[in-house]
């Protein structure tokens, strides 16, 4: 056991941690985060991506005692004062969101995206979220809620009726 | 129920609401089976085969059981209790022989999960190595080893599947329309062809997970990530023979299924290790590696047709032969089987067809519902299969398809009567065409050809399918009246992203005229408390849910009418109402409001009349029939949902490497009840289907190992994947029988996308492919072959996405021919 102490989500945590601990598992078993997902354990998916000093990391990949001094920040320090962050309400307008597995993951990669580069093109959205899986929206309808948040959307995409 | 569908008059049907658990999502609060914990819960884990096939011949456990913090160990040979959707054929942990790789043999459940993965490396197991059957072609050879001997004592669904005991036969369906060598005698051109994929995986982002606490008095709860509720607890207790009043299937959010966890896995292993551990709440996640072996897969498919045409180009006769690779277990398997042979001709008249599809055993995990349920893989070929033929006969693939797309008065392979409001394939296929500019390449198009050096290449393909779903699927919506004039929505219609919970809450808002803040269809399912639905399968919700809704609601305001009726003094005829109060028609002023009489109408005195208010709608599909087993005559479609997708496709003639610059994917859902939701469903159906068509698919070596269960050997289409320009319509011929007219398209996207890409590769650098997954070095080779056209490309599997040419050993004069 080792003890580290950390801000996640700006407040201050002290605890006693085994040395072989995950972040992931970190934030979800011992603080009740559970907002950041495991979708494969490896640093595959994307579905456990928290911001570490500002920079998205996979949180399966990053051994607990590695945050010691840092600060961590995870969905559920986006919305603030009960309200959807910007990002979040982009998110549910464009039906960014299915079953909901990919989005904490996906929200943060989207969130230090936009702090890197304030109007990305589609193909940068692309690249910036590229290794966040989500096997439910086909990515579309989340490149397009990027797009509106940093306010380059022409037209929101629709369903044409023929 | 088609009551409505001019858009000046809906408020909410035909709108585009926002997600109802969206926010929840997007929080990070909506909590999954994965995220919960129980108090006193306990961490299970799996020691699994590492070979396709042995002979076990001893289990030692008795270092596991020592390891301290270790509650429970259990082996097959303790546990007495066969499994099985249609085909009762599968031990909760292997007895006797493991039939695939990454069986589970034994398991363990312990006070953490670091206790639990020590004491499964503790157990020890003695195999006795013996030889796999891994092709499902050579597994249906005479003198093949049989996956299951005892295949004719199993007990199965008699009325739908046809086992052959003493082979590896699962199921065979047969489908006899015409007179099929009569026709073969009228055509003009007789073209066969044969057309293969691999098993692939669903990849859920959620692996499987349940817990399951079986507390003393077998009352057991199961908390699990599974698609169907109802089907849990009756497999479950089919399997351990107690009564449905004992066990409780609870299911929060759902992190995607798309089919894979439509039955039941997982859950009669835990449970029966939380018996054994005292009635402690064990909780089993899959690992990612799991979710690929352990948990099932989808079937591959050979898919054989040969087709007989007319001089002027109409299919007269077609045969058509099916071979799926169930893997160890029949599961789903037979039924997929079953739904794809009376679906097999594609949305075509076929005058005169017959059809033989094949549920075959072999030693690899086993395959299950994959969203599309067989469609995907037979479109495969089906579509591949028309573009070749119109090729060979001379004509323009898209003139082929229209001349003989299903229409009004058309009759499908089982002898069902096409009507007009059976839905437009052809409005579809012609809708796709135009959104890409099939037949010519546009003055930009064309600069760009010359500017890359790249050829453009333009291919459709169409689409069907109905709900595979027993004749008699019956669903129920129970509707509570809240004492605010809100309302409670129950039904068991499981959440897995698809969008229901909106779905539903638009179709209540819109029928009982309120508010959609009024309405609130519960996520979290529960046996204990909703009403039966049987399974969340097969595009049947928006139908068979909808319509239930709507019952629902009728039968909730009969009730509030009532009580009105009697306070206003009114009949119930001339009373209306709006999303506050019910009022007497010619006189608005007089009225009641719905929270008055929500609970029970108090009069000033305190006497009191009416009571709760509830709402109950129940239905049941109407019309269908089982099929005839000889020849698969008879009724098995809810509803038919048409499509097709136009692909524009640029390929690099010297490296065969390609990108999709367009995609147009055309539905006919006869009402699209949320157009947002829609377009959800339409692309990332058709993503999920690019994966298929790309890049998907599991490889094995000559023992039987899965080579590729991780997102390093088996990718999935990433953001960067997707192409540059997606159109998404839907046509909309009314369905008579759906709310609002609609049907479902949960699964449809997915169908036919592969095709669609493989014929515009063909159009643009005439590859010829049989085989999907297609990587650019398939059309590499492909396009430098210069024989006729034949399975040429199945023969060369090294460094695609095929198993080892051992295991993929095709020889069809051994096969059994009909
Ligand atoms: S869970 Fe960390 S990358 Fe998949
Ligand atoms: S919404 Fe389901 S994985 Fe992205």
């Amino acid at each position: 056991m080792t003890r580290i102490s950390l801000t996640v989500n700006g407040k201050r945590y002290e605890r006693d941690v085994a040395e072989n601990r995950t972040l992931l598992r970190f934030l979800r078993e011992d603080l009740g985060l559970i907002g950041t997902k495991e979708g494969c354990g490896a640093g595959e998916c994307g579905a456990c991506t928290v911001l570490f000093d500002g920079l998205t990391v996979n949180s399966c990949m990053v051994l607990a005692v590695e945050a010691d001094g840092r600060a961590v920040e995870t969905i559920e320090g986006e919305a603030k004062d009960g309200k959807l962050s910007d990002l979040q309400e982009a998110f549910q307008k464009h039906h960014a969101v299915q079953c909901g597995f990919c989005t904490p993951g996906m929200i943060m990669s989207t969130r230090e995206l936009l702090h890197r580069t304030p109007k990305p093109t589609v193909a940068e959205i692309k690249e910036g979220i590229e290794g966040n899986f989500c096997r439910c929206t086909g990515y579309q309808q989340i490149v397009e809620a990027v797009l509106d948040v940093s306010g380059q959307l022409e037209k929101k995409g629709e369903l044409r009726h023929a | 129920m088609l009551e409505n569908q001019d858009p000046a008059t809906l408020k909410y049907v035909g709108k585009g609401a926002l997600r109802a658990e969206g926010v929840e999502k997007m929080t990070g609060q909506a909590v999954y089976a994965s995220d919960m914990v129980m108090p006193g819960m306990l961490y299970a884990q799996v020691k699994k085969s590492p070979h396709a096939r042995a002979k076990i011949l001893g289990i030692d456990v008795s270092k596991a059981e020592a390891l301290p913090g270790v509650r429970a160990v259990l082996v097959g040979s303790e546990l007495d209790y066969r499994l099985g959707l249609y085909v009762v054929d599968k031990d909760i942990l292997a007895k006797g022989e493991v039939r695939h790789y990454g069986e589970a043999v034994a398991a363990v459940a312990a006070d953490t999960l670091e206790i639990a993965k020590a004491a499964v490396d503790l157990i020890e197991v003695k195999y006795e190595v013996l030889p796999p059957i891994l092709n499902h072609m050579d597994a249906l050879k005479k003198d093949a080893p049989l996956v299951h001997p005892d295949l004719g004592t199993y007990d199965f669904v008699k009325a739908a599947f046809t086992p052959v005991p003493g082979t590896n036969i699962a199921n065979l369906t047969k489908l006899r329309k015409g007179d099929v060598e009569k026709g073969f005698a009228e055509s003009e051109w007789i073209i066969e062809r044969e057309y293969t994929n691999p098993s692939v995986q669903h990849v859920p982002m959620e692996t499987h997970v349940a817990i399951v606490q079986w507390k003393t008095g077998d009352d057991v709860t199961i908390w699990t990530s599974a698609q169907s509720p109802f089907t849990v607890r009756s497999l479950f207790c089919y399997a351990f023979k107690l009564p449905l009043n004992k066990v409780r299937v609870v299911i929060p959010h759902v992190g995607g299924g798309f089919g894979g966890k439509a039955g039941i896995h997982i859950e009669p292993l835990v449970a029966c290790l939380s018996r054994k551990a005292g009635g402690a709440p064990v909780k089993f996640q899959a690992t990612r590696e799991e979710e690929f072996s352990l948990l099932p897969c989808r079937s591959a498919l050979t898919y054989r047709i040969k087709t007989g045409v007319r001089s002027d180009g109409k299919i007269v006769a077609q045969k058509m032969s099916m071979y799926w690779d169930a893997g160890a277990y029949a599961d789903y398997a037979v039924n997929v089987t079953r739904a794809s042979g009376y679906s097999g001709a594609g949305p075509y008249e076929i005058p005169n067809a017959w059809l033989d599809a094949y549920t075959i055993y072999t030693n690899k995990p086993y395959g299950t519902a994959y969203r599309g349920f067989g469609h995907v893989e037979f479109f495969w070929g089906l579509e591949r299969h028309m573009e070749l033929v119109a090729q060979a006969i001379g004509m323009d693939s898209l003139e082929f398809r229209r001349k003989n797309a299903l229409r009004p008065g058309s009759v499908t392979l089982t002898g069902e009567v096409i009507s007009e409001n059976s839905g437009n394939v052809l409005k579809c296929i012609n809708e796709a065409a135009a959104s890409i500019g099939y037949g010519s390449l546009s003055a930009d198009e064309k600069a760009r050809e010359k500017e890359t050096g790249r050829k453009i290449g333009k291919g459709i393909a169409a689409l069907h399918k109905a709900p595979a779903m027993p004749p008699f699927t019956a669903t129920a919506v129970i509707i509570r009246m809240n004492s605010d004039g809100t309302v409670l929505v129950n039904l068991a219609l499981t959440e897995i992203g698809q969008g229901s919970v909106t779905a539903y809450s638009q179709i209540v808002a819109e029928r009982l005229k309120f508010r959609l803040d009024q309405v609130k269809v519960t996520v979290e399912k529960d046996t204990d408390r909703d009403p039966y639905d049987w399974q969340t399968v097969a595009s049947k919700g928006i139908i068979l849910t909808g319509n239930a809704c709507i019952l629902a609601c009728d039968d909730l305001l009969k009730g509030a009418y009532e009580t009105a009726g009697q306070i206003l003094r009114a009949q119930s005829c001339d009373l209306d109402h709006d999303d506050t109060r019910v009022f007497v028609r010619h006189h608005p002023e007089q009225g009641v409001t719905f929270a008055s009489i929500a609970v029970g109408y108090a009069y000033p005195d305190g006497n009191a009349i009416g009571g709760p208010l509830i709402g109950v709608g129940r239905y049941v599909a109407q019309g269908l029939s089982n099929l005839d087993k000889e020849t698969g005559q008879g009724y098995p479609a809810l509803d038919w949902t048409y499509g097709a997708h136009g692909i524009v496709v640029e390929v690099d003639p010297a490296t065969g490497e390609f990108r999709i610059l367009k995609i147009a994917s055309i539905f006919d859902v006869g009402k699209a009840i949320n157009p947002d939701l829609v377009r959800g469903q339409c692309i990332g159906g058709m993503v999920q289907g690019l994966g298929t068509a790309v890049c998907e698919g599991y490889i094995y070596d000559q023992e039987g190992h899965l080579l590729n269960p991780s997102f390093t050997d088996n990718k999935i289409p990433t953001s960067k994947d997707i192409p540059d320009e997606i159109d998404c319509a839907v046509v909309e011929t009314p369905q008579l029988d759906g709310p609002y007219g609609a049907r479902g398209v949960g699964e449809h996207p997915m169908i036919s996308v592969a095709p669609a890409l493989g014929n515009a590769i063909q159009h643009a650098v005439g590859a010829e492919l049989l085989h999907m997954p297609i990587r650019a070095e398939d059309v590499w080779r492909a396009m430098r072959n210069s024989g006729p056209i034949d399975n040429w490309i199945t023969k060369t599997p090294s460094g695609s996405c095929r198993s080892d040419p051992a295991a993929r050993r095709h020889d069809p004069d051994h096969a059994i021919t009909p």
